[in-house]
């Protein structure tokens, strides 16, 4: 109130800080723009990246001429011609081995097309291209293509096509897909989830809502959150001799009368996923947690409410919603991680869908990772669509969780 | 005659670590009056307010010692359960903190959990018609207590706590967050609550304190920041011809 006036600028111009502080306003917005700028540029490098590889041209050949099995031409083959063609020429002993996995008249027409190019006119692939070359240098490819592989056809592809999400593993790029591996992933997270998220959402209602304030809960506290930033491959290790060693009788399911596995489960990984993702649940539902305001627990008390009570039907109801978000982001952390899983020992070439806890298993990092090592450049070129593929189970988990909270956000 | 008291205490302290909040508190609060605790901003009202019903056992380090007692038995004995004893001392808070449930659910939850066997309906409307409420809501129960009003959502506190029927019913500046009009209404429920309950209250309106109240306890702190009651008894007395020099400043407003 006694505030000398001599302590503030001198009044003479009214305006005569304006042109400073709007310059020095202009400077800042333009860093913080910038900022943003810088991680827009980077997120569509990735992305683009990532695209550049899944499609573009690519020049195959046939080992054997398909005039030789049909003279229809190969884009105007219907189911019917190519059941026909099937039986005719592939060996007896092969058409019934398929015949007997699945009937080849319930098999849809693209399925049917790729064991013609599979089985009897061997595509077999030449070279590929990355979409900016085939977009922007199309004319020098094809004479590229001309000289260097004559007689080979050149086609613009899509290496992510349905199919690649449907069938299995397999040692040719062109015939191979993603579908153990999705369905590895999907066991993995459940696992991890189903695991992880009473024991993380129990840990952070103890710490919260039970737990003495002393200096032996801000030592755990403290660890907790130093936890979620051990590397992921410290966890793998940890999986391979708890899990996969350890407890192999509970993990391979010995114990349950499953016999002819070893402790490299999806069971055995997706325990390990769970403690990996354990810290960051317990962290995030603790804040969830703590959103609560104080005054409602008070009113619970206030009307002789036991502290289980208050916790039951006030504070997780209402952080439930946190809590939910906060698990699936974290979960959605173990979808990438791929460190452990080799560790842990996923299977590096498996076909066969994963149908208990106590299968083999491979997840799509790992085929990611298996693909991107191959030399040939039409393995780099699946390796780029399980890539979108992952990407796009990851924005499906953080969809799932923004309905989710939307869908439990208590309306007042 | 015996006059059997709401509550007793008898040397009661309350400590927060090594502080001493409350200081050496013996008064005694009779049935069915309105009781109210005035003093300066923290001097321990709302600390001692809390001690009644048990509600500083959820503040970490704090502890008390002395008596307080209820028919005669130490509120802090060993095998007093504190959470029958919130339900029979009810509180209403400083700031309204409805449930974020509906009308009916607000009053409903806490009788529930009590393990109350009557009709619900009818302790709901019996509550709101206790608290002033039934005519304002009676057509919406299935609302969000949020959409009320604020006076209206500290009524239905006032409903919430006669729902579980207390003995007695504490109160921290309940209208402190409320309008004149409101204000005046809680003051009248006030009158018509303490026919069946006991009823303490905490507030900085000395009108509020002198209008609405039976008897007052003035709080003030000493040299060790630790409060405690200067003077205690009727309000009119308390009012009109203060013993203490420090409580005739205060309540004509000539405190500070
Ligand atoms: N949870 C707590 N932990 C430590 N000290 C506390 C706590 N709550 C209150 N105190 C201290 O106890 C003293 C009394 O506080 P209290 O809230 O009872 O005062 P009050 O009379 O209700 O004040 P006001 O009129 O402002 O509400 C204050 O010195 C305060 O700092
Ligand atoms: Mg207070």
């Amino acid at each position: 109130m006694n505030q000398k006036p001599d302590h503030f600028p001198e009044g003479e111009n009214f305006y005569a800080s304006l042109r400073t502080r709007y310059r020095v306003a202009a400077i800042w917005q333009t860093l913080f723009f910038s900022a943003l700028l810088i991680a827009i540029v980077a997120l569509t490098a990735l992305l683009y990246n990532v695209m550049d590889g899944a499609f573009g041209y690519v020049a195959f050949d046939y080992k054997k001429d398909p005039a030789a099995f049909t003279s229809i031409p190969m884009n105007e083959l219907t189911k019917e011609d190519l059941l026909v063609i099937l039986k005719e020429n592939l060996s007896p002993g092969a058409y019934n081995k398929l015949d007997n996995e699945r009937k080849m008249e319930t098999r849809a027409e693209g399925e049917l097309y790729t064991l013609f190019l599979e089985r009897l006119v061997q595509i077999d692939t030449k070279a590929t291209w990355s979409m900016t070359d085939s977009l922007f240098r199309s004319a020098e490819i094809r004479a590229e293509a001309a000289e260097k592989y004559p007689g080979a056809q050149l086609e613009f592809r899509s290496w992510l096509t349905p199919q690649f999400l449907t069938t299995p593993m397999s040692s040719k790029a062109e015939f191979a897909g993603v579908r153990t591996a999705v369905l590895g992933s999907l066991w993995l997270v459940g696992i991890a989830i189903l695991f992880a998220m009473p024991v993380g959402v129990g840990a952070a209602i103890y710490l919260h809502e039970y737990a003495p304030k002393n200096w032996l809960t801000s030592i755990i506290q403290t660890n907790i959150t130093n936890l979620a930033g051990v590397p992921s491959i410290v966890y793998g290790m940890l999986g391979l001799a708890v899990f996969v060693r350890g407890m192999e009788a509970l993990t391979s399911g010995a114990a349950f009368g499953v016999t002819d596995s070893n402790g490299r489960t999806v069971l055995s990984a997706g325990l390990t996923m769970g403690i990996l993702v354990l810290p960051l649940i317990i962290i995030n539902a603790q804040e969830a947690v703590r959103a609560v305001p104080d005054s409602l627990r008070q009113a619970a008390y206030g009307v002789g409410a036991t502290r289980l009570q208050t916790v039951w039907h006030h504070v997780l109801p209402n952080a439930l919603p946190g809590i939910l978000t906060g698990s699936i982001l974290a979960v959605s952390r173990a979808l990438g991680e791929t460190a452990p899983l080799i560790v842990v020992g996923a299977s590096t070439f498996i076909s066969l869908d994963p149908a208990s806890p106590f299968s083999k298993f491979t997840a799509l990092p790992i085929q990611i990772y298996q693909w991107t090592t191959r030399p040939q450049s039409e393995f780099h070129a699946i390796a780029a669509s399980a890539i979108i593929v992952l990407l796009a189970l990851l924005l499906t988990l953080n969809a799932a969780a923004i309905l989710l909270r939307n869908r439990f956000q208590r309306k007042w | 005659m015996e006059i059997n008291y709401a509550i007793e205490t008898n040397d009661l302290s309350i400590h927060y670590g090594n502080f001493t909040a409350v200081k050496d508190v013996s008064i005694k609060i009779e049935r069915q009056k309105i009781t109210a605790i005035i003093g300066p901003s923290g001097c321990g009202k709302s600390t001692l307010l809390r001690a009644f019903n048990r509600m500083n056992d959820f503040v970490p380090n704090s502890r008390v010692t002395g008596e307080v007692l209820l028919h005669g038995n130490n509120l802090y004995g060993r095998n007093v359960d504190p959470v029958e004893a919130r339900r029979r001392i009810g509180m209403v808070f400083q700031k309204p903190n409805p449930f974020p449930k509906s009308i009916y659910e607000n009053i409903a939850w806490g009788a529930r959990i009590n393990g109350f066997k009557g009709s619900m309906d009818e302790l709901v409307e019996e509550s709101l018609r206790g608290a002033a409420l039934w005519d304002e809501v009676k057509d919406n129960l299935k609302e969000s207590a949020y959409a009320l009003s604020g006076g209206q959502q500290q009524r239905l506190c006032i409903a919430r706590t006669i729902a579980i029927q207390p003995e007695i019913i504490l109160m921290d500046e309940p209208a402190s967050a409320l309008d004149p009009i409101s204000t005046l209404r809680i003051e009248e429920l006030m009158q018509e609550l303490k026919k069946n309950y006991s009823i303490i209250i905490v507030t900085h309106n000395m009108q509020q304190a002198a209008r609405a109240s039976d008897f007052t306890a003035m709080m003030m702190i000493d040299d060790n920041r630790s409060g405690g009651v200067i003077e205690f008894g009727e309000t009119r007395t308390l009012f009109t011809r203060p013993t203490d020099k420090r409580t005739e400043d205060y309540v004509t407003g000539r405190f500070g």
